[in-house]
């Protein structure tokens, strides 16, 4: 399946992949100024960026192929879409135990409790076809979205 | 601490309707300018940092940003101005050197806007470059007195010739002075262009090997990386004896910029300063240029031609004619607007003569001694469009070198701190968090469509004046009027007022 991967050698960490995720999983996707305005509370992203200067890289869900939080996932919230591979939480389901938060090796799951407690990860914008927001935004190009055999798993 | 006289160049206006926190511009600025502060749950600025680079500006979600010029007056005094009063201030305070970075930014005379083109009407055909062949190709190199052929083929061997698919070059820029990513970025926009980029002192780098048959490698006198294999890497080799920005000066990059990558390419040890003497201390005179560029010939079998590179200065039509009896193929001659990484503020101001003058004094004088076809002609220093590099090859150029305007391509501000390596461009710097900015992929695609843009510009201009090859543009000067000038600038320039 196409993932998003990240080019550390040419990623800026300026975290623009962060508001720009935050924003389109926000109540208001298609304006900034009004998603961290006007929502109750911060719009949260799904996208974090590792920074360890020089190294920097966005990272988030790899929708690995035996997700080991759908596993995990006690109310069968988290599942893995059979057809196109993507990972999402059913936020209706999710009761916020965190035991995904726990068993994730990558830490690419994060606690949304602006709400009720729900876990927030990276859902592709889903779809696996047009770029993902971070994809698009990226100033430098330091994200892809491809079909790459090895590794990401 | 004595209080500090110096005001901030410049005021961070920060919209706080716009502002989301996202602190954007705290991790972008290298220079430490915008601060998050908890306790007021907001971005603050530390504007005397700040060197408006633009690089928050651009990065900015949500366009929360402007930078505007301190607004603080000085009294009122046209010749004790602000720009005079500040430099002495740094230097009660500093003692030092004023230094900066980039070309002059005094208002010299402009020569190339009071120059106007000509186009056809009526008499004679105009050409629209869309429907007809235009010719910009041009070949740098030493031309013979004549030609022979036979049977419809040239016999006679003609000296090597750079090929350029327009008559632009990127200018010399050094790994050290500019990041690797800035230098992969020429390298991959003069080869996907066919034109010529060039390494500046700096050594050819293991990564841009590859892009060698579009390099001209530099021999300066500080001679970093030069060995045979670098001679013969390159489809030319330019001496470089002096630049527009600070003629007469060496070059000193600071130790700390020296890490491994540009120690193995300087051939020079990590962490030790590269400072390159003010004079090739083996060229005393026109004679010993001879030897070096023999030398250079012979290490590269006389298969590729040899450029000098010299500052414009007062006697530079008698210095050329000289560089070209020395058995130069090429000519470079760098105007005072010539840009640098650092330079000493007082000398890139005052040092020099403007390009214009110096192209048009060259080439009569080369032409009068009637040696103009001994080397071709480039200049440099400040050429900023195709109309520009148009008038320049009607003054006489072969071709342009352009070296500020591929940096603005690549994300240059002119804010010229570049002395400072911590350009938030990642264009002149070599800490490795800002050099990964630049992604050369981007920078090598806006060079191409700037390249790309100032070919069909050309073609315009020439197809305007109803001339299809370049070739027919060069030294004529009859296709040139000015606007303004005085007697001995016209006399000089080799061109009529407008309205003669």
């Amino acid at each position: 399946m196409k993932r998003v991967y990240a080019r550390e050698e040419v990623c800026a960490g300026c975290k623009l992949c962060e508001v720009y995720c935050a924003t389109a999983h926000s109540e208001y996707p298609s304006s900034i100024l009004k998603a961290f305005q006007r929502q109750e509370t911060r719009p949260v992203a799904r996208i974090l960026v590792e920074v360890d200067q020089p190294l920097t890289f966005a990272l988030q869900c790899r929708h690995c192929e035996e997700a080991d939080c759908t596993q995990g996932c006690i109310t069968g919230a988290m599942t893995k879409d059979p057809e196109t591979g993507i990972v999402t939480n059913d936020e209706s389901r999710c009761v916020g135990c965190w035991t995904c938060v726990l068993v994730c090796p990558y830490g690419a799951i994060k606690r949304d409790e602006s709400g009720h407690k729900v876990a927030s990860k990276c859902d592709l914008c889903s779809n696996n076809d047009t770029n993902p927001i971070c994809v698009q935004k990226c100033p430098n190009n330091a994200l892809i979205f491809a079909e790459i055999s090895k590794g990401g798993d | 601490m004595p209080i500090s006289m110096q005001l901030p160049d410049y005021l961070v206006d920060r919209d706080p309707n716009r502002c989301i926190t996202c602190k954007v511009c705290v991790n972008q600025c290298a220079n430490d300018v915008h601060h998050w502060d908890k306790d007021v749950d907001s971005v603050i600025a530390e504007e005397e940092k700040c060197v408006n680079c633009h690089r928050c500006v651009i990065y900015c979600p949500t366009h929360a940003l402007k930078i505007r010029r301190n607004p603080t007056e000085y009294k009122e005094n046209h010749y004790w101005n602000s720009s005079t009063i500040r430099g002495i201030d740094r230097q009660a305070e500093g003692g030092g050197v004023l230094l900066t970075g980039m070309g002059t930014d005094k208002p010299i005379p402009i020569y190339w806007d009071r120059l106007f083109l000509n186009a056809s009407q009526v008499t004679n055909p105009s050409i629209d470059p869309l429907r007809e062949p235009m010719e910009i190709r041009t070949y740098l190199g030493s031309k013979p007195d004549n030609v022979i052929i036979k049977d419809g083929k040239l016999i006679k061997e003609l000296p090597p010739q750079l090929v350029l698919d327009a008559p632009i070059m990127f200018g010399a820029l050094s790994f050290g002075a500019i990041s690797l990513s800035a230098v992969k970025s020429l390298a991959k926009a003069a080869t996907d262009c066919g034109v010529m980029w060039n390494t500046g002192e700096g050594g050819l780098h293991r990564d841009v090997y590859e892009y060698g048959k579009n390099c001209i490698v530099q021999v300066a006198s500080g001679r970093f990386g030069v060995d045979a294999e670098y001679l013969n890497a390159g489809s030319a080799i330019e001496i470089k004896i002096g630049q527009g920005a600070k003629p007469g000066i060496g070059g000193h990059l600071p130790g700390e910029k020296v890490g491994e990558e540009v120690s193995k390419t300087r051939m020079i040890p990590v962490g030790s300063d590269a400072i390159s003497p003010a004079p090739h201390h083996d060229i005393y005179s026109i004679e010993d240029l001879r030897q070096l560029i023999y030398a250079l010939k012979e290490a590269t079998r006389y298969t590729k031609p040899v450029s000098v590179k010299v500052s414009a200065v007062h006697n530079v039509a008698a210095i050329a004619s000289g560089i070209v009896r020395a058995g130069a193929d090429i000519v470079a001659i760098d105007g005072v607007r010539g840009g640098t990484g650092a330079a000493p503020l007082r000398t890139r101001d005052s040092v020099g003569i403007p390009a214009e003058l110096a192209l048009a004094a060259v080439d009569s004088r080369l032409r009068q001694e009637g040696i103009r076809n001994q080397a071709s002609l480039v200049i440099a220093g400040g050429i900023r469009n195709s109309s520009d590099i148009v008038k320049a090859i009607a003054l006489g150029a072969d071709a342009c070198y352009i070296g500020t305007a591929a940096l603005i391509t690549m994300g240059c501000r002119m804010c010229q701190t570049c002395y400072t390596g911590k350009c938030n461009w990642g264009i002149c710097t070599q800490d490795p968090k800002l050099v990964k900015r630049l992604n050369p992929e981007i920078g090598a695609q806006r060079l191409t469509n700037l390249i790309h843009a100032w070919s069909h510009e050309i073609k315009e201009l020439l197809g305007g004046m109803g001339i299809n090859a370049l070739e027919s543009l060069r030294g004529n000067r009859l296709m040139l009027r000015g606007v303004g000038l005085s007697e001995t600038e016209y006399r000089i320039l080799g061109i009529l007022p407008a309205g003669e």
